[in-house]
């Protein structure tokens, strides 16, 4: 399994580069699969391989409408950490946490996870209060939380302008050592390389056009490359999910389709060395490892399906990364691009069986979805296998809205451009 | 992207708060049918298409509006007041209470 070592670097090396295999097959869609998952991002890619790694499930297929990695998984800005208060939150994303940090060992493929610390600042005695109760939450479930004073923060991030004269002064912060970045191309190549390995079919410029029925019950779907046949259909279509759910004619979902903007500016020295995040607005940066700063900030707020935005939001995410670092005023922005959020109306994604006979469905991922991707598809993977949730999945129903069980960590209520 | 009040005429989206779905229906106050209230409180149409929502002119008139807007382009194809009535601004004294 290990085709990357330093054996087959070397030997590819003095041979000109010209044996290395393709990372998986174009394969034709065949007749009928076990288990067809419609969605060819992270989160997709993920279900399949750990169908085939966990459960030996791999007549599968993938079915993606562009081709890989077009979506969200490569769109997002590649922060993973697991820092919410709610237990069912914590809970799961600790699992997915816990999967990052042996995933590059798993996949053999090396998808850069750097565990490089996520702090949120605060600007007000309240929200360090707030920042505190929250870091007591997440240490109650053995999570690593720290609260930093603002002396910590200075020699964390030099930069950082924690003068009294700032517009926001900064108070304090909390951190989650154990947070980091990962890239994000390489976690839709190396899951899509494990699954492919496997048996799985990944298929794509293959975009899914309706569903076929057997009575009330979904048997497969018509793509624009024929029929294909399924014993279980998976969705993990993310922005998508309330088009392609229309598709299968649910008309109403407790989910609003929402475009997020991110921006990378041009290469510079290292000046930031963690995942920072503003807390008197909402801004969030990291540096990669080309040195470019990659950094965004809220949704444009309105509903949308252009994965592109608007001008308003660029200039605010401007905005708040000069109240944090006045120093880069003059540092030029590279590239800006959009990408579209599944919001809830609680802020917390749903993985579950149905709501049809046959469906499962993934989604509601806002946009926390790439930190998930490990544990996503795990339980997914799961609950496909199985037809039942496993335990980390559990509270994430489609029916939690109407039954009193919502899991809304920044207690926003049913506003989904706010959370 | 501009958004043509009735009142006030051609503003950028900046001035106007979204408020989402305008297809919902609420249940009359005294209504106890869960249902009802459960689809009202939770349930959005999230078309890729056209969608009729609302927004209200917050930074100006503070009119309540309904909006057709495209969700793929973000061309709007009509705006008018969400109450109804209104079409534009020369009618406005129309309908006035």
């Amino acid at each position: 399994m290990a085709e990357y070592s330093a054996f087959s670097l070397l030997k590819n090396a003095l041979t000109g580069n010209k044996d290395w295999k393709p990372a998986w097959r174009k394969p034709d869609p065949k007749a009928s699969y076990d288990v067809i998952v419609i969605g060819g991002g992270g989160h997709g890619l993920s279900t399949a391989y750990y169908l085939a790694k966990e459960h030996g499930i791999t007549n599968v297929a993938v079915l993606e409408k562009g081709w890989l990695g077009s979506g969200n998984v490569g769109r997002n800005t590649t922060a993973v950490r697991s820092n919410y208060l709610l237990p069912q939150n914590t809970r799961f994303y600790e699992h997915s946490m816990k999967l990052w940090e042996n995933l590059s060992h798993d996949l053999n493929y090396n998808v850069m996870f750097s565990q490089r610390g996520c702090l949120n600042l605060a600007h007000t005695p309240a929200q360090l209060d707030d920042y505190a109760r929250r870091g007591n939450a997440m240490r109650h479930l053995g999570v690593d939380a720290e609260l930093m004073n603002v002396d910590q923060i200075k020699r964390l991030v030099p930069a950082l302008d924690v003068s009294g004269s700032a517009r926001f002064p900064v108070l304090g912060g909390l951190m989650q050592p154990r947070a980091g970045t990962a890239r994000h191309d390489a976690v839709a190549w190396g899951y899509a390389r494990g699954a492919d390995r496997r048996g799985v079919d990944i298929i794509e410029n293959c975009e899914v056009t309706g569903f076929l029925r057997d009575g009330g019950r979904i048997t497969g779907v018509t793509t624009t490359r024929g029929e294909i046949r399924a014993k279980k259909v998976a969705l993990a279509v993310a922005g998508s999910t309330g088009h392609v759910m229309q598709l299968a004619g649910i008309s109403h979902m407790p989910i609003e389709s929402h475009v997020l903007q991110a921006f990378v500016s041009e290469s510079l020295k290292p000046i930031v060395d963690t995942v920072l995040t503003f807390g008197m607005g909402h801004f969030y940066i990291s540096q990669s490892d080309k040195g470019g700063l990659v950094y965004g900030g809220d949704l444009d707020g309105y509903n949308s399906y252009a994965q592109r935005g608007s001008l308003p939001i660029v200039d605010e995410v401007m905005s708040e990364m000069l109240a944090l670092f006045p120093g880069l005023a003059r540092v030029r922005m590279l590239r800006s691009w959009g990408g579209l959020c599944d919001m809830t109306m609680d802020g917390s994604p749903i993985i579950t069986t149905g709501p049809l006979p046959g469906m499962y469905l993934n989604c509601g991922w806002c946009y926390g979805g790439f930190k998930a991707t490990p544990a996503s598809g795990w339980c997914f993977a799961h609950t496909i296998a199985k037809d039942e949730p496993h335990e980390f999945n559990a509270p994430f129903t489609l029916d939690r809205f109407y039954r009193g069980l919502i899991i809304d960590d920044k207690g926003q209520g049913a506003n989904p451009r706010l959370h | 992207m501009l958004i043509t009040c009735p009142y006030c005429g051609p503003r950028d989206v900046i001035e106007f708060t979204y408020q989402g779905d305008g297809n919902r229906e609420r249940p009359q106050p005294a209504s106890q049918d869960l249902d009802a209230w459960n689809a009202y409180v939770y349930d959005r149409l999230n078309p890729a298409g056209d969608h009729s929502e609302i927004w209200q002119h917050s930074g100006g008139c503070r009119a309540h509006l309904r909006v057709v807007r495209n969700t793929i382009t973000h061309e709007i194809l009509s705006t008018e007041f969400a109450r109804g009535g209104h079409k534009s601004a020369d009618n406005r004294a129309e309908d006035r209470p």
